[in-house]
């Protein structure tokens, strides 16, 4: 079985690798340090296995499983044994790991691998596999799915409790995230908070009148604290 | 205060020195960073993140025979998800002591 390593720490990569080159009939093709890089990797190659670990920051191990059609055989590993109830609600994990991973547990874990009946797919046909994020991009997760948004596109983001509201010129988008970390990710000298529910796109604002913008058909709050910065931020004859 | 041990490192490694010397260079340069960014989390009262943190550590606090210190990780990992920092001084020991380890080999 060919199969690749998912775990943010390099000390469990290093004893998964070294436990698996202990056993002839598995080849460890690649190791990730998350996710989204070994989502890119399936898009591209064919794997049997999968090592998984559940508890990564961003995107757990959950959220993957999640994210990719079709998924090959799983084995979860973690230090928190709570969450196996979850585990077995997914049909592609064969087993569960509690860290430390001991030679004796890893192997029968990869006896069941090879009895399971769970079939590796190929995941080159999927349309539902992430790309890498690159500079101009922003990629959000909306119904187990991740949909990249063109960032220049967005001209509005707005908090509406639990969640945000995206506005592009396209399209509008509900996301499951807080304004605070969606103007992490977003690049200054695009957008500017002016209100404690929105971020807009200057470049996109058609008109400022007393304590508001107009942006698109939009009408928005421009708070007191943030006013001074707007007016900083246009070119003002 | 129960005393780091190489244990489970020998046992995994099948008596591959050369691994059982890879795996300590990582845990010797991986360890200090992931106890600075608790210990910046908890300066920041981030506990939701300073959880994160004890999560990952307890990892290598399991691979360094530490059983009972474990489940002071186990306790305040709970803990600092639920805003407390109860069991921080006791947890924070361990750290200290897997350092003073670390530095002996």
């Amino acid at each position: 079985m060919n199969c690749i390593i998912i775990d943010d720490e390099a000390t469990a990569r290093a004893i998964i690798s070294q436990l698996c080159s202990n056993v002839t009939s598995l080849t460890v093709l690649e190791e990730f340090p998350n996710a989204i890089q070994a989502i890119k990797y399936l898009n591209q190659n064919e794997v049997d296995l999968i090592f998984l670990d559940i508890h990564m920051p961003d995107f757990t191990g959950f959220d993957f499983i999640e994210t990719i059609k079709n998924p090959p055989k799983i084995i979860l590993t973690t230090s928190d044994a709570n969450f196996a109830i979850q585990a077995f609600e997914y049909d592609c994990i064969v087993d569960y790991l509690v860290k430390p991973i001991t030679p004796e547990r890893f192997q029968k874990a990869i006896q069941k691998a090879e009895a399971s009946p769970v079939k590796a797919s190929n995941n080159s046909n999927s349309s539902e596999h992430v790309e890498t994020t690159s500079g101009n991009d922003l990629y959000v997760n909306i119904d187990r799915r991740l949909i990249k948004i063109d960032i220049p596109s967005i001209y509005l983001v707005e908090a509406k409790g639990d969640y945000i509201l995206i506005k592009t010129e396209d399209k509008n988008y509900t996301v499951h995230s807080t304004l605070k970390k969606i103007e992490e990710k977003l690049p200054d000298s695009l957008f500017l908070k002016i209100h404690r529910s929105y971020i807009i796109n200057v470049g996109k604002i058609i008109d400022i009148e007393d304590n508001s913008v107009l942006i698109k058909k939009d009408v928005i709050p421009v708070s007191r604290s943030n006013r001074p910065e707007l007016m900083k931020r246009l070119n003002l004859l | 205060m129960e005393q780091p041990n190489l244990s489970y490192i020998e046992n995994m490694s099948g008596g591959d020195k050369a691994f059982e010397q890879k795996l300590l260079d990582i845990i010797q340069k991986e360890f200090p960073e992931e106890k600075q960014v608790y210990f910046d989390n908890i300066e920041a009262e981030n506990f939701k993140e300073a959880a994160e943190n004890v999560h990952k550590l307890k990892h290598k606090i399991s691979i360094l025979g530490l059983v009972k210190s474990y489940e002071v990780a186990v306790n305040y990992e709970h803990n600092l998800i639920e805003n407390s920092i109860e069991g921080k001084a006791d947890f924070e020991s361990i750290l200290q002591n897997m350092t003073d380890f670390l530095k002996t080999l």
